[in-house]
């Protein structure tokens, strides 16, 4: 069931310039288990949305199936969203970013629904580096299938029956970086603060922004021995900085030491502020970001933050040289040659 | 001259080898002939591979308009010499076998029943031309240059046709016509020209145009405004795609700024191909894809999803040769039952079914219009006999004054007039509800698309009673189609006999044939050509007239006659199967002698 929540405002909230409340940004109740990671993230993509005054009806929601997939109903109600089928979001994706080039794409993923089903639909829209942002809410496992494995799972993770995992793990962000993806983000979801600008920063590159966010199921796979348990992430947890997303009308307030930060400036003007807690790393150097996801890996920690950002970024419109209107707004005028030249090309096949 | 000659009634077969560049001196053959205002059939029969196997080309040369396969043939142009014995033995008792004398020929390939016209085709070449490559393609035109002679077709035709193809690179037109030349003359000197079979200028083409399916299909999809192509690479389906591009880059783009206002993208499998249909329909785009029938099983939960949640799909089926690979570059109508119930669940799907290049441009711009309107997928069905063969056709047509159907769909104003907006709400009865386009409005008409059940509003529900009113509401758009697809083509006013044909697609050259021929014979047949599914009522009613009605197809299962049976709730006894499944398009011997097998047991039982 889709529980609806009472619409009443209290005029008194705090308005963003766009003049809606957070409320407005806010969705369905959700049906998901009390404490599931998957909703703190719903509730990061609230809060980056209200803060960034993005007209709701402006971006287009699309996930395909999952306790991760159902988010959507959860927050921008006013947003058109699209559950779709299982490990096909890029694909439906790649398609209404080709009609309107215009919106803004919210692509939301499970770990099953991008790293196994869905694995060449991952791979292929990163190579196409659609304009999109795309969430993977990475639990390690199928929730809503009961808990099994997935191919995020951790090899010698434990599952809450007990067993190991059995193989090597997919990691989606060490598999972006080497496709070429051109802005690679992990994150967790129980740390808004990171997470929150990480959001609106994939929303305003201008082209393919992965986002994958550790997000704990609290009833299939939050148990001792996990490595997807909200004790483990957070005993494990490494962050390659501390970031502020800077529209272009503000005015940047945050300073950090000499030495340690770096700012990118997006397309849109907006920049990203990085206080670099590791050493040796660029964010827009994709072999120091390969570099230093290895490093982590091989001491066991669970590397946080932008990793990788080209803000030279080109999408596919870009790419293909497709029309600056929206192909779906052309009309018979733009898109029908007409009688005549059909008589012409008639002619041709006599 | 002593024999009796047959004037333009014959089949000529090119046996050739693969990949070595027959395939332009076959087309400039077959143009000849439709430039000589004689109705004229191509069919490229090749394997499913890229060079070195053997292809043929058949022509078909028929002054009544007969265009379907014919069996026996005429004359054979045999170049290919690992597909020789074959190649001779296919020649029917009393026709020409046209080889390259410049070896002998092997006395084991000797038969008593045929003429053999040996034409020195590669001496011919290594005489008159350096570079080996040269001799290799213009032996393909010096045995062009030989039937001019043999068959008497204008070598102005022909010469005309040479200097069109290559009017941008015009040093290639002396050497074409030395080639030309050669073979015609070699043949004058040393054959009685012409053969007594051979063609003579006629009028019988009007305005019509020499076509492949696909480049109708193709510009179908371009004038019904698909602006959104993603597609996946299989056998016979490729060139539909290819000739969108091919049309758009040269007619949609913005002369100012060279943008384009089309997107073609390669997908990486026949999923993606139909998610991105279904994100760019769902989005407001007319988008298309094409395909064949391994493609329509890996598409099938997706167009379960468009069934679904109502979205529109045009997708192309140009079928081949099935089960699995099956034969990939063979024809056969052999996805009816995946096409029409493509998916899990109670789906079923509008399918048309063009007969020739004129109506695969008309009803794939139908398509369009009927997806838009009826919000649900909707299946062009070709082959690939029809799609990769270039066909004799009506020209295409287009009325400017047609506007797009886009069906029901809410604007801002719409909207803003609305208290409160179902997407699944039927307000005009007809199953058919409104939809509303992402971005349309600020804070109205935003809904949640999904593949889950769903109340009016567009909500996730479990409730059995609102899922089974929804699911009888789509159902009620199957009934709303009727109305709204193309109905059949019945080909005499009046009733003639207590037996039916039905045929449809590609079947429907050799079935008429069939029915006159038999008509010739005394057998009269009554015959109904469909387009459509869902049948509407004048398929009842044509299968109720009759008390026997023989159903033409080409598969194996007979799946038409099935869909038949259960769709209008008919008597399986009343359906009799006339199939062809070979690979070949079906004949109008392969028919006339099915139906004549029925038509005698059924005198037998009466004796
Ligand atoms: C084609 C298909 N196969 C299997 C399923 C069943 N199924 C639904 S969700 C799911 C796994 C979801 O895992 P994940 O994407 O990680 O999402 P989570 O529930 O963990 O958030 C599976 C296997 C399906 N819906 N469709
Ligand atoms: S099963 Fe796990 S992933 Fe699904 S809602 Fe519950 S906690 Fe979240
Ligand atoms: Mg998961």
């Amino acid at each position: 069931m889709t529980y609806i929540k009472p619409k009443f405002r209290h005029p008194g909230l705090p308005k963003n310039t766009l003049g809606y409340s957070r409320a407005d940004y806010e969705g369905a109740i959700s049906t998901l288990c009390a404490g599931c990671g998957h909703d703190s993230i719903s509730g990061s993509i609230v809060q980056a949305c209200y803060e960034m005054s993005i007209e709701p009806h402006r971006l287009a929601k699309v996930s395909g199936i999952g306790c991760s997939s159902k988010t959507p109903t959860y927050f921008l109600e006013n947003s058109h969203g699209f559950n779709s089928v299982h490990g096909r979001m890029p694909s439906v994706t790649t398609g209404a970013n080709m009609a309107n080039r215009d919106l803004i794409y919210l692509g939301v993923s499970g770990d099953g629904d991008s790293a196994s089903i869905g694995m060449g639909q991952f791979c292929h829209v990163i190579r196409r580096n659609i304009n999109m942002t795309y969430i993977v809410m990475n639990n390690g496992c199928y929730g809503l299938t009961k808990g099994q494995d997935s191919a995020t799972t951790d090899f010698g993770s434990v599952s809450k029956g007990g067993s190991k995992g059995l193989y090597q793990s997919i990691d989606l962000i060490g598999l972006a970086l080497e496709l070429g993806a051109t802005f690679v983000a992990r994150s967790f979801s129980g740390d808004k603060t990171q997470l929150i600008p990480l959001i609106k920063a994939a929303m305003s590159h201008p082209g393919f922004a992965l986002l994958d966010v550790l997000s704990p199921c609290v009833t299939f796979n939050n148990n001792v021995g996990s490595t997807k348990s909200y004790d483990y992430v957070r005993d494990h947890i490494e962050a390659t900085s501390v970031l502020d997303f800077v529209p272009e009308e503000e005015e940047i307030t945050v300073s950090y030491p000499e030495g340690g930060s770096a700012s990118v400036t997006l397309h849109d003007g907006s920049q990203l502020l990085l206080h670099k807690l590791s050493p040796h790393w660029d964010p827009t150097d994709r072999h120091s970001a390969v570099n230093r996801l290895q490093q982590a890996k091989k001491q066991g920690e669970i590397l946080t933050g932008l990793l990788y950002i080209d803000p030279q970024s080109q999408d596919l419109h870009d790419i293909m040289g497709t029309y600056s209107k929206p192909l779906n707004s052309l009309q018979e005028e733009d898109l029908c040659p007409g009688s005549a030249t059909l008589e012409k090309i008639n002619a041709s096949f006599r | 001259m002593t024999k009796a000659s047959v004037v333009n009634d014959l089949v000529v077969r090119f046996a050739n080898v693969n990949g070595t560049g027959s395939a332009s001196a076959n087309g400039f053959f077959s143009k000849a002939i439709f430039r000589m205002g004689i109705p004229v059939s191509p069919k490229n029969i090749f394997p499913s591979n890229i060079q070195g196997l053997p292809t043929w080309y058949e022509v078909r040369i028929n002054e009544n308009g007969y265009l379907g396969r014919r069996d026996d043939i005429d004359l054979l142009v045999g170049v290919n010499p690992h597909s020789l014995s074959q190649d001779i033995a296919s020649v029917r008792s009393g026709g020409y076998f046209v080889y390259d004398s410049s070896k002998k020929l092997h006395g084991e390939f000797l038969r008593e029943d045929i003429h053999y016209i040996g034409i020195p085709m590669m001496q011919l070449c290594m005489d008159n031309f350096e570079a080996p490559r040269q001799q290799q393609l213009f032996k393909n035109i010096v045995y062009v240059g030989a039937l001019a002679a043999l068959l008497d077709i204008e070598m102005e035709v022909i010469q005309g046709i040479i200097r069109e193809q290559f009017a941008r690179k015009e040093k290639l037109i002396p050497p074409n016509f030395l080639a030309l030349d050669l073979g015609y003359q070699y043949a004058r000197n040393h054959f009685e020209c012409p053969l007594p079979i051979r063609v003579e200028r006629r009028d019988k083409l009007g305005d019509q145009i020499l076509i492949e399916g696909n480049a109708a299909t193709a510009l179908g999809a371009l004038y019904a405004g698909a602006t959104v192509a993603p597609w996946y690479p299989i056998t016979p389906s490729t060139s539909v795609v290819k000739a969108f591009e091919d049309y758009a880059k040269k007619l949609r783009v913005d002369p100012e700024t060279g943008q384009k206002k089309y997107a073609v993208i390669q997908a990486e499998d026949e999923l993606a191909a139909m998610g991105m249909v279904i994100g760019a329909t769902w989005n407001g785009a007319r988008a298309f894809t094409a395909t064949s029938g391994p493609g329509v099983s890996l598409m099938s939960e997706f167009i379960g999803l468009a069934y679904f949640a109502e979205i529109p799909v045009v997708l192309v089926n140009v079928q081949r040769g099935g089960p699995s690979t099956g034969m990939p570059t063979r024809t056969q109508q052999p996805d009816i039952f995946s096409s029409a119930y493509a998916s899990h669940g109670d789906t079923k799907h509008v399918l048309l079914f063009p007969s020739t290049p004129a109506e695969c441009f008309e009803l794939t711009a139908e398509a369009f219009d009927l997806a838009d309107r009826l919000q649900t997928p909707v299946i062009l069905m070709s082959d690939l006999d029809l799609g990769m063969n270039d066909h004799l056709s009506p020209p295409l047509k287009w009325d400017d004054n047609r506007r797009y159907d886009r069906g029901k769909v809410y604007t801002a104003e719409d909207l803003e007039q609305i208290e409160r907006y179902g997407r699944y709400l039927d307000i005009d009865g007809d199953g058919i509800c409104y939809r509303t386009i992402p971005a349309t409005h600020p804070t109205k008409g935003s809904f949640f698309t999904r593949g889950t059940s769903r109340n009016e509003y567009a909500q996730y529900t479990e409730n059995g009673e609102v899922y089974v009113r929804i699911v009888d509401r789509i159902n009620k758009k199957w009934e709303t189609a009727k109305e709204l697809v193309p109905p059949p083509v019945r080909y005499s006013d009046q009733h003639r006999s207590a037996e039916g044909v039905i045929f449809f697609g590609t079947s429907t050259y050799s079935a008429l044939e069939a029915i006159d021929l038999l008509e010739q014979e005394g057998i009269v047949l009554d015959a109904l050509r469909i387009r459509a599914l869902p049948f509407n009522r004048e398929v009842l009613d044509f299968i109720e007239q009759h008390e026997r009605v023989f159903v033409i197809e080409q598969n194996r299962d007979a799946q038409f006659r099935s869909l038949l049976v259960n769709e209008l709730e008919v008597s399986p006894k009343q359906l009799i199967k006339v199939l062809n499944y070979d690979g070949f398009p079906i004949t109008a011997d392969a028919i006339m002698t099915q139906i004549k097998s029925h038509l005698s047991v059924k005198t037998n039982g009466i004796r």
